[in-house]
């Protein structure tokens, strides 16, 4: 069992320190690195279909974080490199597709349901609301109230 | 009116059901290339076979071609390369782009298995790559007698890739 247990950290330990072997590029500011560990992170590998430049061993992946860093130490900005990758490999690499008229549904789409959803039940409990009061609220006109007398009066006797 | 409304979840529900199984034929492998209509990206690089020749975007152009990016460490390459050899013979004029290579190799893969291609850029850095928003050889471009990409195809051209693909659209560019 303890056996078990120190191999398990030993995995972890492993795990931990590969990981941290991919990032051996050298950085101006911590701010900068920041900026870099966003953009590899938001950014979709264009091989491997769903992972993030980050996480792929592809090389390209790899190609990319090179490109990526060697823009940011030119000093461009997170939108000028994500237009670069854009104009390369298409909106494919954004995670968040822009708004235009092929993506309108899937920006607003989920809300648009949502709404319709409020709006048919807030119909149903209007009327349900309706339904229930209506009858018993409604006033009879004097006409009306001297007819139901009427009726009444011939039933009592 | 009231039953037209009782309808509507059934509609939606169809709606739904027809575009997810679209969704299923889909191959979310092939990427449209956002290069598409765009000229072919500048580059200045060296020819595979002539160490000392450059080969610019302006050798592409005056007639249609096929540009084919290959490599030697590309299995799927090796798949490819006697249908291309079979449609340089048919005539089609194929442009090579060498990705991330060892040149030596790439002399040692042409002359073993012939050459298909009319030119051979040689892109060791695999910056014509990036360029052409390149991510996994093979790869094959259609450009027209302008220079302007028209269409791209991923993976491995077999004759029926050529035959229900590629043939027409490259016919197309020849008789423009």
């Amino acid at each position: 069992m303890n056996a078990l247990i120190r191999a398990a950290l030993l995995g972890l330990v492993l795990s931990a320190t590969a990981h941290a072997a991919i990032d051996t590029y050298e950085f101006k500011s911590d701010a900068e690195r920041e900026r870099y560990r966003s953009l590899i992170e938001e950014l979709r590998c264009p091989k491997c279909q769903n992972q993030n430049i980050a996480d792929s061993d592809a090389p390209i992946a790899m190609d990319l974080r090179r490109e990526i860093y060697r823009m940011l130490g030119e000093g461009q900005s997170d939108e000028q490199i994500v237009d670069y990758l854009v104009a390369r490999y298409g909106d494919f690499v954004r995670y968040k597709p822009p708004l235009d008229g092929r993506t309108l549904l899937l920006w607003y789409g989920p809300a648009g349901l949502l709404a319709v959803g409020f709006g048919v039940l807030a119909v149903i409990l209007v009327r349900r609301r309706r339904r229930a009061t209506g009858p018993a609220s409604t006033s009879l006109s004097p006409a009306e109230r001297e007819r139901l007398a009427t009726l009444l009066d011939k039933k009592d006797p | 009116m009231k039953r037209a409304i009782l309808l509507l979840p059934l509609a939606l529900f169809l709606g739904v059901a027809a575009f997810l199984y679209r969704g299923l034929f889909l191959d979310p492998a092939e990427l449209p290339s956002a290069l598409i209509g765009k000229p072919f990206p500048p580059f200045s690089l060296p020819a595979v076979e002539e160490p000392g020749r450059t080969l610019t975007v302006e050798d592409l152009k005056g007639k249609p071609s096929l540009v084919n990016v290959w490599a030697t460490w590309c299995v799927s390459c090796k798949v490819e390369h006697p249908v291309l050899n079979e449609l340089a013979r048919r005539g089609v004029n194929i442009v090579g782009v060498n990705y991330k290579d060892d040149n030596a190799s790439a002399l040692k893969w042409l002359k073993e298995f012939h050459n298909p291609y009319q030119l051979n850029i040689r892109d060791e850095q695999g910056s014509l790559g990036l360029d052409l928003g390149v991510y996994g050889a093979p790869e094959t471009f259609l450009v027209d007698r302008h220079g302007i990409i028209r269409h791209k195809f991923v993976g491995v051209i077999d004759e029926r890739v050529w035959r229900e693909q590629l043939a027409a659209r490259y016919q197309e560019l020849l008789d423009e």
